[in-house]
């Protein structure tokens, strides 16, 4: 804060702007992969920003919330409005999208009066010119008070400029000048308010005022300025007809199309964006818009699938490799506990989950491709009829397409609803919406019990049956206890636009990484921990004497028989072993065994961990040690209905313990966490019963 | 001429061009509405109106999904 002292100090930007102004796009172009997602404290919005340096100068560049304005009606629009006005910004870059002019300045109005230095990115301007639309830069730069940089959020034009202007205008603290007239009644109230806040500078006292006329709660307001502002409140209702915030806003959006037409000029036979226009034509189209969106979400199953088995295979066939070289140089004679530890609980348990790799990654690209194209939000448009009838609105099935990645984000998307019930219900029926990290299990089960052309058709039916049951529970709640009207909703249809392989590289980077990060940290320790439960207690006595009954045996088989006969005594005596035991009443009627209990157990901890489990166990099991994969073993073990049922069982049972956590975050009481913990599982545990007992009762015609 | 004809927005078919008069809701949602651009005056495109579900509107150079109990509340001329 030492301004005598400006050289080494790190400038803060802050980038604002509207949702869908390109504003990530610019983000991504001048921070690059070094970037850092967070939290802001106390709250669930992702704070991003990024520390680099430019011309010398070090930066921290953080990329606000996209808000409409920053009136503080949602935590987005607080956080945005609190970053600017905390007063450690040098510099404040709103990015405005040039095709959208007078939508855009509306938020500037407000920015403008918050005091601080401005500079404008004029985002795609080159491609609203190609359309005729003409911009006289010099006169918006006069009219905002702030230089004016023509920008390109995909090609990256104008970034480096931006920066050196952003720089310039740093150097020099003075706020941007330039304000919004509200006309002679209003002026009046806000001069009248303003005179209330002694202390404040005349800016500041201005933007006080004008946040107490619009209703922002103000706790260090002196009581005479709160009360001189609800009598002008009072006085300019009955006079405007309604309220006064909606007469600020009219103004602002007064103020905006006042600029847009004297900064820019429209050709008399432009029509916005007509491109966008076709597109919704056919894809919001009546009768065919609900198929192609299925048939969209079935090519990318079969995509994630097909294009991700050949990787998937050469990560498998490496770690194979890896572990019989291990076992071949390493003779079980030396540390024989470590080498199992390596071998057994290491590389088969991360190891596995680590080939899954290629899926999540391709499954993250299709979501960051259905995002950044601006399909998400027709997708919301095409459901709400179906929302409807489970009793909410089609923005309730963002979160729940969001949650096909990962479950914990998606219960944050739910934010943006704003009724109490509507959000609830979407948090506690989202996780049913099969995530990233149960793609795992599918990909280790599906090619182990059906045939190739089989599983495309598996997999979508899983996710489907994952949102069908979500929809049932919607309706059950909506009906029960969140009886009551959905709120009413309004929601931006941003214009299509071809995704950059830039920003989707970043977004599938940034998962990449995280997936990476958790396997070997938390799926590490865990698989550490199980490959331990997996192998103490030792057994010392078993009931026969396996050793002498194989030195006698002539017959291979036999042998090998009688040493798996041996491993899988060892094994229920172990820890995992008992547990696993000790579950087994409960889960044998699913058609599960201990081994598959074990794997349950882990898979609260993350999903990925049931197919380590499976690993684990298998491969401490397996008597002989470059025995098959593990697909082969479970093949040899399980039956396809098995197959089924725990792949139910996994999809709609308790979620991961990062969801429990999110849920309790974001409904503020363990009371909802726990009651989705076991209202799940209670779920999970029916549907599997009645299908595993049908799918027996056909193929045997007994139960 | 004929008279200026006031009706909710939710009765306005699909291609026509409609001026938003007034929006009966809670001063909270009117002011939000307000922010999104739904002000007085303010010239509605309506280009996707189906007798049920959301309709889609274009305001202030966006195009927005406007649920039908919203679009009730809404009087246009």
């Amino acid at each position: 804060m030492n301004k005598s002292q400006p050289q080494p100090r790190e400038l803060l930007i802050l980038l604002a702007g509207n949702p869908n102004s390109g504003k990530t796009s610019l983000y991504n172009w001048m921070a690059g992969a070094r970037q850092h997602v967070g939290n802001y404290p106390g709250v669930t919005v992702e704070k991003k920003s990024a520390h680099f340096q430019h011309e010398g100068q070090r930066i921290e560049l953080v990329d606000l919330p996209g808000v409409y304005s920053l009136l503080a009606a949602s935590p987005e629009e607080v956080i945005a409005r609190d970053e600017i006005l905390a007063g450690d910004a040098s510099v404040v870059i709103q990015v405005i999208d040039a095709t959208n002019l007078e939508r855009n300045l509306h938020l500037t109005a407000q920015l403008l009066e918050m005091g601080v230095p401005l500079v404008y990115a004029l985002n795609m301007s080159d491609e609203a010119e190609a359309n005729g639309l003409t911009f006289d830069l010099d006169l918006l730069a006069d009219l905002l008070g702030g230089p004016v940089v023509p920008t390109n959020g995909i090609t990256g034009a104008g970034v480096q400029d931006l920066l050196n202007v952003a720089l310039e205008r740093a150097a020099d603290p003075t706020p941007a000048h330039g304000r919004v007239p509200y006309g002679y009644d209003i002026e009046n109230a806000v001069r009248a308010v303003a005179q209330g806040f002694e202390g404040d500078d005349a800016v500041s006292a201005r933007r006080r005022a004008i946040a107490l006329l619009d209703g922002i709660p103000d706790p260090h307001a002196p009581p005479h300025a709160v009360s001189s502002a609800k009598r002008a409140m009072e006085r300019l209702e009955r006079r405007g007809g309604r309220p006064l915030d909606v007469q600020l806003a009219e103004a602002r959006y007064g103020f905006a199309l006042g600029v847009a037409t004297e900064a820019s000029r429209t050709p008399a036979h432009y029509v916005r964006r007509d491109r966008t226009m076709r597109l919704d034509s056919i894809f919001l189209h009546r009768i065919w818009g609900l198929p192609i969106f299925i048939g969209l979400m079935w090519i990318v199953f079969n995509l994630v699938f097909t294009l991700g088995d050949p990787p998937m295979r050469w990560i498998e066939s490496s770690l194979f490799w890896l572990r019989t070289n291990i076992m071949t140089v390493w003779p079980d004679t030396v540390a024989p506990l470590f080498r199992s530890l390596l071998v057994d609980g290491v590389i088969s348990g991360v190891g596995g989950v680590i080939s899954f790799l290629p899926n999540i990654l391709l499954l993250f690209l299709a979501i960051a491709f259905l995002e950044d194209s601006g399909y998400m939000a027709r997708v919301a448009f095409l459901m709400d009829r179906v929302m409807h009838k489970m009793g909410l609105h089609g923005k309730s099935f963002i979160p729940m397409l969001i949650g096909l990645g990962c479950t914990v984000p998606a219960i944050m998307a739910t934010r943006t609803l704003e009724n109490k019930r509507d959000r609830l219900t979407t948090i506690l029926v989202t996780p049913f919406v099969s995530c990233g990290a149960r793609l795992t299990i599918y990909a280790l089960l599906i090619p182990a019990f059906f045939a190739p052309r089989w599983r495309g058709w598996v997999l979508w039916g899983i996710y489907l049956t994952g949102i069908l049951t979500a929809v049932g529970v919607a309706r059950l709640l909506r009906g029960t206890l969140f009886r009551g009207d959905s709120a009413p909703f309004v929601m931006e249809l941003p214009p299509f636009r071809w995704p950059t392989w830039r920003s989707v590289g970043i977004h599938m980077w940034d998962r990449a990484w995280m997936y990476l990060q958790k396997a070997g940290t938390i799926i590490l320790a865990i698989s550490i921990l199980l490959w331990a439960l997996g192998s103490f207690p030792k057994r010392t006595e078993f009931t026969r004497d396996y050793a002498a009954e194989i030195a006698a045996t002539a017959d291979p088989e036999i042998a090998e028989e009688l040493a798996n006969l041996e491993q899988a005594e060892a094994l229920e005596y172990t820890a995992i072993g008992r547990i696993g035991k000790f579950l087994e009443p409960v889960i044998r009627p699913l058609g599960f065994d201990w081994r598959v209990g074990t794997a349950l157990v882990g898979a609260f901890a993350a999903k990925e961990v049931f197919v380590a489990q499976l690993g684990i166990v298998f491969s401490l099991g397996a008597a002989d040690e470059s025995s098959d994969s593990l697909r082969e073993t479970l093949q040899r073990e399980y039956t396809p209905l098995q197959g089924l049922a725990m792949m139910l069982f996994c999809l709609l049972s308790a979620p991961c313990m990062a969801t429990i956590v999110v849920t309790r975050r974001e409904t503020n009481s363990w009371g909802w966490a726990l009651g989705m913990l076991f209202g799940m599982t209670f779920i999970a545990w029916a549907c599997t019963f009645l299908v595993y007992q049908a799918g027996l009762f056909i193929l045997t015609g007994s139960i | 001429m004929h008279d200026r004809l006031y009706r909710p927005l939710s009765a306005v078919s699909a291609g026509s061009s409609v001026r938003l008069r007034d929006v009966c809701a809670g001063q909270k949602l009117e002011a939000r509405l307000a922010s999104l651009g739904f002000v007085p005056g303010a010239t509605l495109d309506v280009c996707r109106n189906t007798c049920h579900g959301p309709l889609v509107v274009q305001v202030k150079g966006s195009r927005l999904m406007l649920g039908r109990g919203m679009a009730d509340k809404m009087v246009v001329e």
